[in-house]
């Protein structure tokens, strides 16, 4: 049942352990924040979930293969900044989703045709296509960030990793940014891990919270013990799924939409 | 208001700009003026229009005995060998700037060697060069290449390791390999900076033409400069240091022409 599977990560830089006896197993589909203090271990966590490193011990798995070892097409990643080429318009960097795991890492002819034409269909849904031919340094930073996921979704990965993604926007756009998030979620069904710091945002997008922390501590020695995942909310119909009675889901369920859903 | 808040208007602006320039001239027409009138055949400072004269004469008349031109002569074989030299030591040090700062198995093995070979004053090889590589253009060029070469590579390495990690990731996730990072990610990027660069490592390079030339040639803005030494010829020395002074700037205008031209979405960055 389990989709993306961590057992017993443990992770040390030198002598200091930053995660330890991490176990976690989410199903496919599911959207998964991440939240916790700064120095908590989450963005290592979602490093390790990215292969960009690998755990001292323990082993991730996606849908059963062997743990990767280095970044690749089965995991999309959005950073807070840096998440797409400056030197390629927004077009081309949607192209480059499809087109980097060439061989040359560009289209000829008519393969380049069809991304081009499947690029402008990702940003008429993205709601980029008026900026198709601007490069990245001329947009806004939520129009930015939306191309970044735009680009990432395009090489169609088997889970998307979001590493504080509206961190660097204004309180207007990031609300925006988690209405299309939610949006491309229902369409595309994709598994989520999202790493915040903002805790209304985790239980707004997420099924899932997971909170990473220090359950040991050590006053004398603060980094004497590693991070871990403390607790895990259910955080699907505002995080209080037990208080909603059957009766009411029923009576809801025959004039409106299903509120779980 | 402080000092450090006010700004200049336009036509001040120009005027202080231009101000150093005349003053500059003005200084140099009143000492000449002065030694001219003590000895009316001094020739260590000539008269403004003496050197316009020189200058008229050196860009029209052709060599009594050779029948050429000798300035768009010498100007033709000083910026071949300063062409070659530094595309030379610019192509170079982008494929070696992308190999050390994209792997580290390379970056391990040259980093310390490209560090230790900066401190060589290339000057002080020059007579290797003469000898290994003869008197003729090839070592020239080598003089070039040899003083230009790792200030490029270490300046070109360094930016490709300032290229934010969470673009290389990015790539990595959308299946590029290395080669692929190299040419569509790592390269691209590096382009701009490399004009930069060279725009830099021009002075240096016009230094070792000159030295080289004027050690060794037979023509060449350098050889003339120090050839004219001998007669105390000094307009036509200025007329040569005034012309390649212009021949310089104008190579880096048209490098700052070109990075902005080819490289629109770099330009917030240069």
């Amino acid at each position: 049942m389990s989709f993306v599977r961590a057992e017993g990560i443990f992770q040390s830089y030198g002598r200091r352990p930053i995660l330890e006896r991490v176990d976690v197993s989410v199903k496919e589909g599911e959207f998964i924040s991440i939240v916790g203090a700064s120095g908590c271990g989450k963005s290592t966590f979602l490093r390790l979930l990215l292969a960009q490193e690998r755990p001292t011990r323990g082993e991730i798995r996606i849908a059963g293969a062997p743990p990767a070892t280095e970044p690749g097409l089965d995991r999309g990643v959005v950073f807070q900044r840096y998440s797409v080429f400056p030197h390629l318009t927004v077009r081309e960097n949607i192209v480059a989703g499809e087109s980097f795991r060439t061989r040359w890492g560009r289209f000829g002819g008519a393969a380049r045709r069809a991304a081009l034409a499947r690029a402008d269909e990702t940003l008429a849904r993205i709601g980029l296509d008026h900026v198709a031919h601007q490069y990245p340094a001329t947009l806004s930073g939520g129009m930015q960030q939306r191309l970044a996921i735009g680009q990432a979704l395009a090489a169609r990965p088997r889970i998307l990793l979001l590493d504080e993604p509206f961190g660097a926007l204004d309180p207007g756009t990031r609300l925006t940014m988690h209405d299309f998030l939610s949006e491309l979620r229902t369409e595309t069904g994709m598994t989520v891990f999202m790493v915040t710091h903002d805790l209304a945002e985790g239980f707004k997008l997420g099924d899932r919270v997971l909170v990473f922390d220090k359950p040991r501590w050590d006053p004398t020695d603060p980094d004497a013990y590693g991070a871990t995942i403390t607790y895990d909310f259910d955080a699907r119909n505002g995080g209080i799924p037990f208080q909603t009675p059957e009766e009411t889901l029923h009576a809801l369920r025959t004039p409106g939409p299903d509120p779980v859903a | 208001m402080r000092w450090i808040n006010r700004q200049p208007g336009t036509a001040l602006r120009a005027a202080l700009v231009a101000t150093p320039f005349l003053l500059l001239f003005l200084a140099y027409w009143i000492g000449s003026e002065i030694r001219l009138a003590a000895n009316p055949s001094d020739r260590l400072l000539p008269a403004p229009g003496t050197i316009a004269a020189t200058a008229e004469r050196l860009f029209t008349e052709p060599d009594r005995r050779s029948g050429q031109i000798l300035l768009w002569h010498d100007t033709l074989a000083s910026l071949l060998r300063l062409t070659a030299g530094v595309a030379i030591a610019a192509a170079v040090a982008t494929v070696a700037g992308l190999a050390i700062g994209l792997l580290p198995h390379v970056r391990a093995a040259l980093a310390g060697l490209v560090a230790v070979v900066s401190m060589i004053p290339p000057l002080a090889v020059l007579p290797i060069l003469f000898i290994v590589f003869g008197l003729g253009e090839l070592s020239k060029v080598v003089l070039i290449v040899i003083g230009i070469l790792p200030f490029l590579i270490r300046d070109l390495s360094q930016r490709v390791l300032e290229i934010p990690r969470e673009t290389i990731v990015k790539a990595e996730t959308l299946g590029a390999s290395s080669g692929v990072i190299a040419l569509r990610v790592a390269l691209p990027q590096l382009l701009p900076r490399l004009i930069q660069a060279v725009r830099l490592s021009l002075g240096p390079a016009w230094l070792f033409l000159i030295a080289s030339e004027a050690i060794s040639a037979d023509q060449g803005l350098g050889y003339r400069i120090f050839l004219v030494r001998r007669f105390l010829a000094m307009d036509v020395i200025l007329t040569y240091v005034i012309w390649i002074t212009l021949l310089a700037f104008l190579m880096d205008l048209a490098l700052r022409w070109l990075s902005r031209r080819l490289f629109p979405w770099a330009e917030a960055g240069l």
